[in-house]
């Protein structure tokens, strides 16, 4: 449940009043799985790069005190400034600081999954800080006044019309205007304005070497770039699993992440931040926020491998048929799905059942996390922990006694098809929700071990 | 050798045809089978909805009517996913471990066990193949478009052997169908909306049949071909295999 108190299943069943929504929605998304295929199937080492990935952050979260600790020496002796944050309210905090000491009110900001965590900006609003978002679909779902629904795409769930009407509403563009190009034009030139005047920009970190102390930042739009050359202090807040050992691993990483996100080889930009410019600050805050909870859940401690492609949202057949929003986190999908209930086990009950453990999640992630296996593992947590209904607990006890029972079994089966059979009004009609939009089975006028004691056991 | 055959609860209540096609299928191949009579179902249904630790029963029986067997066949490669890797005994760990590995989804122990080459039988349709998730990615009985891999089929391979068979090809070749255990009730919007997509993909390239190794996901996809009035029918591929029309 979240705050609306709606769960996925609910949130899902409205976006699906639509469907020719939800088929633009999956298709738009299945077409950038299928780049991604392209993508990957032109590699021919593709599965080792994946498996050489994987174990180079099994090394990461096996050491990650040390590259923590090593990376916090280097980045200080480059001249930037770490800050260590133990969970979202301490990182907004942070960031509100180093704001407020430069009297500081205007902030650009490329994206970060992790101020979405965080809810940075609604918290620099209330603090009176106004807050930009210069990736184009962040900007797009900040005007709508919406949280991304997806990690790579914030904007994908929103057709070129709508974002020509957000764009009339609050940038002046003609009314009905959905060129795309000439959208995206228009936003340049309201980004410009805003890379010239920002004091402040605050970027997201992609990976963060521990031997060199530097951060890497991967943009198509260049945005993070434009906002840190030109800010006075630029911010970059990570999570504490961001670190890769060595700068060569980019070697690996930057080959896959794009390849799995959007099918291109590499993004436009994979900038390397080092050290402040003469006269400016540098600042990265490491951000812990439920991450060393989840680093000790050994059967989930593989969830912080991911390094945010997106890939299992596009790939997964539930997440493009009900849309981002539905998961009410900040990330959304089948990862989403695993490291959500870490946070709030209560209020993300519901998002390891969103799924039919189908798998091919686990099979496009670069980093061969074993999504649907945890999605799986926190049910069975979830359940013991008492965060599913008395009714469904109810049931599953009924339903494992009569299984249990070779005798009640086969009672509980005859009854079962007689139903189907003499009474379907009970069972077709609004209260079963298979019946909704699909016919029951026939029931047939024997079962199988029927069949075989008549066929088999009396010729024996 | 002893083979027990394993027949998943629904299959057992509500698609005995599947069962009795698997049944004469290897009996015809020469191979000694024996149904357990006092079985009844894999646990999956709770497992997957979170409460794995409600299957104790469930095991025990599985344990009590497959012991002494060479090989345990199912047509079915969810249930058989299911007890490889949750079959679980606290008093005979080892002994579950061992009867766990004896399960066989029916096609991979038709080509891996009995490496059959040749089939005696016809099915003149046009018919489409449905890739079951937990048989597909969980068994591997096919090579899966997310990965780099060389292709191969063990479904595939067998319905090739099948004479006069048209097997069409789709748009996404192994996307789920939407079923996924209790997910079609809890989730109903989005699991019903994935089995029309599913259905359509076959409809759209002709098909007169639709097959797959779990009746689970082919239960499904009936439930939405019969709601739209359409001809088309769901088949076992084990009635495919050992159909002579």
């Amino acid at each position: 449940m979240n705050v609306t108190g709606k769960d996925h299943a609910q949130l899902a069943g409205a976006f699906n009043k639509d469907t020719q929504r939800v088929n633009w929605h999956d298709e738009t998304l299945w077409w950038i799985r299928a780049k991604r295929d392209k993508a990957v199937h032109g590699l021919p080492e593709w599965e080792a790069l994946r498996e050489t990935a994987s174990k180079i952050k099994h090394n990461v979260l096996a050491n990650l005190d040390t590259y923590l600790q090593q990376f916090e020496v280097n980045a200080m002796g480059n001249g930037v400034t770490v800050h260590w944050a133990a969970d979202a309210a301490e990182h907004n905090r942070i960031v509100h600081q180093l704001l407020t000491k430069k009297r500081i009110t205007r902030m650009v900001k490329s994206k970060s999954m992790l101020t979405e965590e965080c809810g940075l900006n609604e918290y620099l609003a209330e603090h009176g800080i106004e807050v930009i978002d210069s990736d184009l679909g962040e900007r797009i779902v900040q005007l709508a006044k919406e949280p991304p629904s997806h990690i790579v795409l914030p904007c994908i769930h929103k057709k070129k019309e709508e974002i020509g009407d957000l764009f009339h509403e609050h940038l002046g563009t003609p009314a009905g205007n959905a060129d795309p190009q000439f959208l995206t034009n228009t936003a340049r030139h309201h980004l410009r304005e805003v890379f010239l005047t920002r004091k402040a920009a605050l970027t997201g970190v992609n990976f963060a070497v521990a031997e060199t102390g530097e951060i890497v930042v991967c943009t198509n739009e260049g945005n993070a770039d434009m906002g840190a050359h030109l800010a006075d202090i630029h911010i970059a807040s990570m999570g504490i699993e961001k670190l890769i050992p060595q700068r060569k691993h980019l070697g690996v990483f930057l080959r896959i992440l794009t390849r799995s996100a959007t099918g291109q080889p590499i993004t436009t930009y994979s900038s390397h931040f080092k050290s402040p410019q003469p006269g400016k600050e540098m600042h990265i805050i490491l951000v812990d926020n439920g991450r060393s909870t989840q680093l000790g859940r050994e059967e989930f401690r593989n969830s912080l491998k991911c390094i945010r492609c997106g890939a299992c949202m596009n790939t997964c057949p539930v997440y493009r048929r009900s849309g981002g929003h539905s998961y009410h986190n900040a990330i959304a999908g089948p990862i989403g799905s695993i490291l959500a209930p870490n946070l709030n086990m209560e209020r993300y009950a519901d998002l390891p059942f969103a799924s039919t453990l189908c798998g091919s999640c686990s099979n496009v992630c670069p980093v061969k996390i074993d999504i649907h296996d945890q999605l799986y593992k926190w049910r069975q947590v979830l359940v013991k922990a008492g965060y599913t209904p008395k009714t469904k607990t109810a049931a599953m006890k009924i339903m494992s006694t009569t299984l249990a029972s070779p005798t009640a079994y086969r009672l509980a089966g005859k009854a079962g098809r007689m139903v189907i059979k003499y009474a379907p009004f009970a069972v077709n009609n609004a209260l079963n929700p298979w019946y909704k939009q699909r016919d029951m089975p026939e029931a047939p006028k024997q079962s199988f071990r029927e069949w075989y004691n008549d066929n088999r056991k009396k010729k024996n | 050798m002893r083979v027990g055959l394993f027949i998943p609860c629904y299959v057992d209540q509500f698609f005995p045809n599947a069962a009795i096609a698997t049944l004469e299928l290897l009996e015809k191949l020469g191979v000694a089978v024996q149904f357990p009579i006092n079985q009844t179902c894999c646990g999956q249904p709770m497992a997957n909805s979170g409460y794995e630790h409600l299957t104790g029963g469930c095991n025990e029986l599985f344990m009590k009517n497959f012991d002494g067997f060479d090989y345990i066949v199912a047509p079915s490669g969810s249930c058989v996913l299911h007890v490889r890797e949750h079959l679980r005994s606290d008093e005979a760990p080892v002994k579950a471990r061992d009867i766990a590995h004896k399960v066989f989804e029916l096609t991979s122990f038709l080509t891996d066990i009995l490496k059959v080459e040749s089939l005696d039988s016809r099915f003149p349709y046009r018919v489409g193949m449905h890739q079951s998730c937990h048989g597909q990615r969980g068994l591997h009985l096919s090579q899966m478009t997310e990965l780099v891999a060389p292709q191969f089929s063990k479904p595939g391979k067998l319905l090739g052997m099948v004479k006069d068979i048209d097997l069409i090809p789709l748009s996404r070749k192994d996307e789920c169908c939407g079923f996924g255990g209790t997910f079609c009730v809890t989730e109903e919007a989005v699991s019903a909306k994935m089995g029309q997509d599913r259905v359509e993909d076959h409809l759209e390239h002709g098909a007169e049949y639709i097959t797959g190794v779990d009746m689970s996901c082919l239960m499904h996809m009936e439930g939405i071909l019969k709601r739209r009035d359409s001809k088309v029918k769901v088949i076992h591929i084990a009635e495919i295999l050992n159909a002579q029309l």
